[in-house]
């Protein structure tokens, strides 16, 4: 096992020299520094969702422990993925190296090693592509960019692939699009051939695949999990909610990331959608086995990835849905957008989707049949159909923290926005380059977020705290609101770090503290149980 | 050592061609057969990469989205960098193509003081690629009164706006001028940013120094030895009519114009210059944001194992009871 490693202070963290080292990049070794990756998987993780090669190893060992054919596993399995996938084959050829995603990728950016700029972190395949799949690279060498396939090269590949958080800004600003976070897809997926994953990502898998969620919240916990949320919600507002589970003949299914369901502050949205779903007097139904939006077979490849997705349609056909609602999730949104219905469709099985309670029909999820509830609660906000009290917020000054995948994989921008302006008084943008489709990553996205390698994830946060410090000082910016259950989990720790004194908060939490239920008793307190300051003042006015 | 490897490369190019025609006297090997083969090879080079690009196909529709998606009525979808039809992604592609739509968006970050990221705008490598890339075009359309009789009309209009400076006799061309200045920029901005030095392969550098070589021996021939385009025509028309000749009183200067010119389209398909074709198949840029709103087809989807329901139902009936969730088999 590697050690677990204290990230250095703030201090001394942001001395960040972006001089690349005197020696080629080729002939630099990746040094492994503790901090800054994650433990190799156990192989009982492995074991549990068939996958190549478990077996009981450390990424800071010699020895790997590897079967002895990787190099023609890995080999044959470029190849395979070079006949499969267009973008992969353009993304190996047609880089000319400009360089104009160096200083997009948050990584480089809190680290300064060059080998995290997208363009050579491409190169690290690239360069073996070329080896072995190309002319020039046969015959010319390193002249042409070529490496052989080395064990060290293998040990860089897995430690920088475990270094992208597959955040894609790089791509935005490429000028073909090159999207690093394909090629670090296809990288894991090779790494994943010989069994090279790590603990914080195999063990999830297992979960989700075994359980239905990455907590491995068994269907009783969970349930009762969610009956915590209902009492507080009882003690803040004094109404009871009776959500139902695995219900037959619902209208709806609503599928959230299980990160919703365990701790805070993903808590305090779930309570938010709760409240909500609840006011409208929406026919809809959790489920304990669909329990997981978030997939973190994303994280290790294709198949296994479609393998976790299954059971959200699977789950909506069982229980004889009209249509599925989505909660905030970053990277399950971008596989329910870009994937789901690719893999699993068509959803014809269900209808599509049309607000019971504002009969808007989602135009834009005609196919899928699956809304995202920041469009679904835009659109109710719009037609009048909540009745809410921003000023409940007034002790929130709020920034919005775009999440990568939902802003670069979707564009849902405006969603957001509008209903944090409906139920927040104070709200102030960060930075124009560092919001919307540019918006920064968390740093611990794609199965990073775990706790050894707390280090490369303060650093990789750093540009994206940078900014929240900059309206924390401005306006006194003290919640970053957002709509992934990653960002929920990444990002308390790296405010704590680099902004204290910002807190984090899903965008339903917001609308959950400014939503007036019908009977609810006065409330005193926001959904943190925290008391609402100045609320008797306001009131006499 | 990339820089320094391309830069001789080129010189021995030169050389080539300069000892080739000026002294071996192979004018038939320079003016004909090389720069056919050239062609040729450009030709089916270019063929051959995009049909096998072509032939991986697009299992996922993953559009890196740049702006609002279409989604509820009310709310102003970004058409161009967000398309959800056909013609949006032709819009899309045509601002890529045409104007370098992405890099112009481009930034640059510099850590201060505080400690402080500060995002500015950085459109110089923009100016430059799109300085670079119009002027390599104009050029080239302007070349086309080399090979054809007579002159198609287009031709002096874009004669005429690029120099319309008129300094001295010959016009002086401003894109030759653009085009070197830009090569330059590419060039020193390779040597001197730390971190593009640093992921700089000689087949960075090579494609530099060759156009830097072809404009060079462009405008040297032009404004300074003259060199007899009468025959440089008669020479190019043969070409074009299948009916090669080779005029006499025809520079050496020209016969490395055009030796620098075959080898840079011979080697058009074999490295990164096949960007130019790449572009256009880029999924993450020619495809429509309208995922959920039609279904795509994934050639190569196949089954894949999964935990049905009825075997988690199996492992947790017990408890689902106890706690009141609903089961399909008591």
């Amino acid at each position: 096992m590697a050690t677990k490693a204290k990230p250095p202070k703030p201090e001394d963290l942001s001395k960040i020299d972006y001089k690349p080292p005197k020696t080629k990049w080729m002939d630099t070794p990746a040094e492994f520094k503790p901090g800054m990756y994650c433990y190799g998987t156990r192989p009982k993780y492995l074991e549990a969702v068939d996958f190549p090669n478990p077996r009981e190893w450390s990424s800071s060992e010699e020895d790997w422990k590897l079967p002895e054919n990787w190099k023609e596993i890995v080999l044959e399995g470029i190849k395979e993925r070079l006949s499969k996938y267009r973008t992969f084959h353009i993304f190996m050829d047609i880089c000319v190296r400009c360089g104009a995603c160096a200083d997009k990728c948050h990584f480089f950016l809190g680290s300064g090693d060059p080998k995290n700029m997208p363009v050579l972190r491409a190169e690290l395949i690239r360069s073996v592509y070329r080896k072995y799949f190309t002319g020039s690279g046969k015959i010319l060498g390193k002249l042409a960019g070529a490496r052989e396939l080395t064990y060290d090269v293998l040990k860089e590949w897995w430690y920088y692939f475990y270094q992208c958080t597959e955040c894609r800004r790089c791509s935005l600003f490429c000028p073909y699009g090159i999207d690093q976070a394909e090629i670090t897809i296809i990288g894991r997926e090779l790494l994943n051939l010989l069994g090279l994953n790590t603990d914080w990502i195999a063990g999830p898998v297992a979960n989700c695949y075994k359980k239905g969620n990455h907590l491995g919240l068994e269907p009783h916990t969970l349930k009762s999990n969610i009956e915590f949320m209902i009492d507080d919600i009882e003690t803040i507002t004094g109404i009871r909610i009776e959500p139902t589970f695995n219900r037959k003949g619902a209208e709806i299914l609503f599928v959230t990331p299980s990160g919703d369901l365990f701790g805070d502050p993903g808590i305090y949205t779930a309570m938010g959608y709760l409240m909500l779903f609840h006011e409208l007097g929406l026919d809809y139904t959790w489920s304990t086995y669909a329990s997981e939006g978030g997939n973190f077979g994303f994280f290790t490849s294709n198949e296994m990835a479609k393998r976790l997705h299954y059971k959200i349609y699977a789950e909506a056909k069982r229980l004889k849905v009209k249509w599925i609602l989505g909660g905030e999730c970053g990277h399950m949104w971008r596989l329910v957008h870009q994937y789901l219905d690719t893999w699993h469709g068509p959803a014809d099985f269900l209808e599509v989707p049309v607000s019971p309670v504002t009969g808007t029909k989602f135009e834009n999820a005609k196919s899928a049949r699956m809304v995202h509830v920041a469009e679904f609660a835009a659109d109710l906000i719009r037609h009048g159909k909540l009745k809410l009290d921003p000023r409940r917020n007034d002790h929130l000054k709020v920034t919005w923290h775009d999440s990568c995948n939902t802003a670069r994989g979707m564009g849902i921008l405006e969603e957001p926005r509008y209903i944090i302006k409906n139920v927040c008084n104070y709200f102030y943008e960060m930075p124009d380059n560092t919001i919307r489709e540019r918006t920064l990553c968390c740093g611990s996205g794609s199965g990073l977020n775990a706790g050894e390698n707390m280090e490369l994830r303060m650093r990789g946060g750093f540009p994206r705290a940078n900014a929240v410090k900059y309206v924390r000082e401005r306006y006194g910016v003290n919640i970053l609101a957002n709509m992934c259950a990653i960002d929920r989990a990444a990002l308390p720790p790296l405010m704590d770090y680099w902004v204290p004194g910002v807190r984090v908060a899903g965008l339903h939490e917001l609308v959950g503290n400014a939503l007036v239920m019908k009977g609810e008793k006065e409330r005193t307190t926001d959904l943190r149980l925290e008391p609402l300051p100045g609320k008797e003042a306001k009131e006499d006015v | 050592m990339g820089a320094i490897f391309s830069f001789f490369a080129v010189i021995i190019l030169v050389l080539l061609a300069f000892i080739g025609v000026g002294a071996a006297n192979l004018h038939f090997l320079f003016g004909v057969i090389i720069p056919y083969a050239a062609f040729v090879t450009f030709t089916l080079g270019i063929i051959y990469r995009v049909i096998k690009w072509a032939r991986s196909p697009v299992p996922f529709r993953i559009p890196t989205t740049g702006g609002q998606q279409k989604s509820l009525p009310w709310i102003k979808q970004n058409k161009l960098d967000n398309p959800s039809s056909t013609l949006g992604v032709v819009g899309r592609m045509a601002l890529e193509v045409l104007f370098f739509r992405s890099l112009f968006r481009n930034t640059k970050t510099e850590l201060r003081e505080g400690p402080k990221l500060a995002h500015g705008s950085d459109k110089w490598l923009w100016l430059a690629g799109i300085a670079f890339h119009w002027s390599f075009l104009i050029i080239l359309l302007r070349h086309i009164r080399l090979f054809a009789e007579p002159s198609p009309f287009y031709l002096y209009v874009l004669e005429s706006l690029d120099g319309f400076l008129q300094i001295g006799a010959p016009r002086l061309f401003m894109t030759g001028i653009i085009l070197l200045l830009a090569v330059t920029y590419l060039f020193l901005r390779r040597l001197y940013i730390p971190q593009v030095r640093y992921i700089s392969l000689a087949s960075d550098y090579f494609p530099l120094f060759l156009i830097l070589g072809i404009a060079a021996t462009g405008i040297l021939m032009r404004y300074f030895f003259k060199v007899n385009v009468v025959g440089v025509k008669e020479l190019t028309m043969g070409l074009v009519n299948f009916n090669p000749k080779i005029p006499q009183g025809i520079d050496v200067i020209f016969y490395i114009h055009l030796f620098l010119i075959s080898v840079l389209f011979a080697y058009f398909p074999f490295s990164k210059l096949v960007h130019m074709a790449g572009v256009f198949l880029s999924p993450t840029r020619n495809l429509a944001n309208n995922n959920r709103i039609v279904r795509h087809i994934n050639p190569w989807n196949y089954p894949v194992k999964v935990h049905t329901y009825e075997e988690y139902e199996d492992e947790f009936r017990g408890k689902m009871k106890q706690s009141g969730i609903p089961v399909e088999k008591e």
